[in-house]
């Protein structure tokens, strides 16, 4: 007791696991872009101001200002991104369409992990369930989807949006529609990473120690299946925004006054010759936002990783 | 030193651990694996009980049957007076802290992913009520006890080598002060010299809490040097068992023999004289064992007997116990 210095005090690990990742440049990069598009969609509009659904014939199919700089075409400051043949101006839409597209996105891609990862470890851990519910995954994954979702709509829409308004109702069957028809395959890796975990020898002395099952799972599962669901994760993200865009294109997402980035870029993909601006932004916004994902989950992958982290 | 205070602590009868083997379409069940196949033996309060074998012979699956880490299939198990062969995982739990187990590979025993205060404090977390402040403290007693430095209490697995990751698991089993430890091959996956340090600190704990041992082992020589008494396996039984002095100097039976005429001697003028029994053929498959004695097919001394019956345990000296039917008439 004489000879040990008093201990540094203790410092939460989350500090390390931060340090680590802001050594991944492009998780940080990503970072930094999600936030900004995040604050582009949600502080945006207020901001601009302009209604994306407003009208404004006479200032119709303007071009962006780069264009109109360049080539002399008509543009104006008042629509800096231009405007449809409706005249609405694109860029209030791709505030707003964001604004849908991300709470879809990310909520969708939420349902769907927790479904695949409960689903997956319960299979996993427990034998017993493991075939009833890894056929259950194999039936819902043989299913073809847009049929289903179509039936889906069909279904509750009514119902939902009588209980929950318009908005809120599809927006929570559009929500769910995903969620429940894309943890397939997250279910699958999760259950064949818990199967190989739940060998090791420290599950062994888990369960020596006394521990239960459930804590098992948290403890010493969950944190080691991490790596996986993190790239089910963004992977998810990405296939829930066009999806939903899917939806949208067929007419069984958002009502035709609701911008999601989806649909901005559908409606202009039969002008895209004329109007390549159109197309250009949604898509950027959907494959940068992905893309800063991606990046994100690969750098707290590393972060969360303690064997990486400080190398 | 404990045969004058026979109170055994551990109290094995005729365990049987089978793990069954599935084979055909509709996955039916064709057989069994027979990894532990009537195995009995007691553990004295304060002793090191050596169970030594091939690999293969069932010896980790014993040590695990005995802390009930399997659903056994028959046989008695009493720890402490208290039957725990057939209760259920959830009534264990309460007495998991009597009885904890070391492994043998340091890699795999620890999580990659938690900080060694968190492995070894997984068990007070689970057992006791104590403030984190408390466990805390306890944490850092158990890395003093078995030599690990305060500082790294917040580093994680893979920062340590092999000896120290050990250190770690025996921290981690002695948490809860228990009473009997199942070492399952604790120094198979280290070094000669890191062997030597563990087996030492071991003992040394031994004799601090007064910890009863059952130490699974294929390294012959080390278990002479820590086991009061050793026990030998050979597919899934128990052939020999006595006080270690007396095995070592005078095994009984032939496999023991053989197994015993393997070690080196560290004379030179008696290690050229040392004759080596040669043992001829492999070990028959555990799921289906020869008739008769399990040694019968590469036994040098087999009698018609043997391929016929089962030999009896029989006493040949006061604790010494042998399966072998050239003692038992």
């Amino acid at each position: 007791m004489t000879e040990t210095a008093p201990l540094p005090p203790v410092r939460s690990q989350w500090w390390d696991v931060w340090d680590q990742f802001r050594q991944h440049r492009g998780a940080m990069i990503g970072l930094g872009f999600l936030i900004f598009i995040t604050l582009f969609v949600i502080i945006g509009p207020s901001l601009w101001g302009l209604d994306p659904n407003e009208t404004d014939i006479r200032n119709k199919n303007l071009r962006p200002f780069y264009t109109g700089i360049l080539s002399g075409e008509k543009w104006s400051w008042a629509h800096p991104l231009g405007s449809d043949n409706l005249g609405r101006d694109v860029l209030a839409n791709l505030m707003q369409g964001g604004q849908i597209s991300m709470a879809v996105g990310w909520t969708a891609m939420i349902l769907s992990l927790v479904i695949g990862t409960l689903v997956g470890v319960l299979a996993g851990f427990f034998r017993r369930i493991d075939g009833l519910l890894m056929r259950f995954t194999d039936l819902v994954l043989s299913l073809p989807l847009l049929p289903l979702l179509l039936v889906m709509m069909l279904l509750f829409r009514d119902t939902l949006r009588a209980a929950f308004g318009p908005e809120t109702g599809i927006f929570i069957l559009i929500v769910v529609g995903i969620g429940v028809t894309s943890w397939m395959h997250t279910a699958r890796i999760v259950r064949g990473d818990v199967l190989t975990i739940k060998e090791r020898e420290y599950v062994l002395a888990a369960r020596s120690i006394g521990t239960p099952a459930r804590r098992i799972i948290t403890r010493h599962l969950l944190p080691n299946v991490m790596s996986p669901i993190m790239v089910s994760a963004t992977l998810g993200l990405a296939s829930a925004i066009i999806t939903e865009s899917a939806l949208s294109f067929l007419g069984l997402g958002f009502p035709s006054d609701f911008p999601t980035w989806g649909k901005l870029l559908f409606d202009s993909v039969d002008r895209m010759a004329s109007f390549p601006e159109r197309v250009i932004w949604p898509g950027l916004c959907i494959s940068l936002t992905v893309l800063s994902v991606n990046y994100i989950g690969d750098g707290l992958r590393d972060a969360l990783d303690p064997r990486l982290r400080g190398q | 030193m404990s045969d004058l205070s026979p109170k055994p602590l551990v109290q094995v009868r005729d365990l049987k651990m089978h793990f069954p083997i599935f084979s055909g379409l509709l996955r039916r069940r064709s057989g069994a694996v027979k990894a532990v196949d009537g195995v009995s033996f007691d553990v004295f309060e304060g002793e090191t009980l050596g169970l030594v074998g091939e690999s293969g012979c069932g010896k980790s699956t014993c040590g695990r049957a005995v802390l009930r880490l399997y659903d056994i299939t028959s046989g008695s198990i009493a720890i402490d007076g208290e039957d725990i062969a057939k209760s259920s995982q959830s009534d264990l739990r309460s007495k998991r802290s009597l009885m904890q187990m070391v492994f043998q590979d340091p890699m795999a025993s620890l999580n990659p992913r938690m900080t060694v205060e968190a492995i070894i404090r997984e068990p007070l977390d689970e057992h006791t009520r104590l403030s984190s402040a408390e466990k805390r403290e306890k944490v850092l007693e158990l890395m003093d006890a078995v030599g690990l430095n305060r500082a790294f209490s917040g580093r994680y697995p893979h920062a340590f080598s092999g000896g120290q990751r050990q250190r770690i698991g025996i921290a981690r089993a002695l948490a809860l002060n228990p009473k009997f430890i199942v070492c399952d091959e604790p120094i198979a996956a280290l070094d000669v010299s890191i062997q030597a340090q563990v087996v030492n600190l071991l003992e040394d704990l031994q004799d601090q809490f007064g910890l009863t041992f059952l130490f699974i082992s294929h390294d012959l020589s080390m278990v002479r040097h820590i086991a009061d008494r050793v026990a030998v396996m050979y597919l899934g039984r128990i052939v020999e068992i006595a006080p270690a002095d007396q095995l070592y100097a005078a095994p009984r039976h032939p496999y023991t023999r053989a197994l015993l005429s393997a070690l080196p001697e560290p004379d030179p003028s008696l290690e050229n004289t040392r004759e080596r029994i040669i043992l001829k053929g492999d070990v028959p498959s555990p799921a289906n064992p020869p008739k008769g004695c399990n040694f019968c097919t590469r036994c040098p001394d087999v009698m018609a007997i043997c391929r016929d019956q089962e030999p009896p345990e029989v006493d040949i000296a006061p604790g010494h116990r042998t399966a072998c039917h050239l003692y038992s008439s």
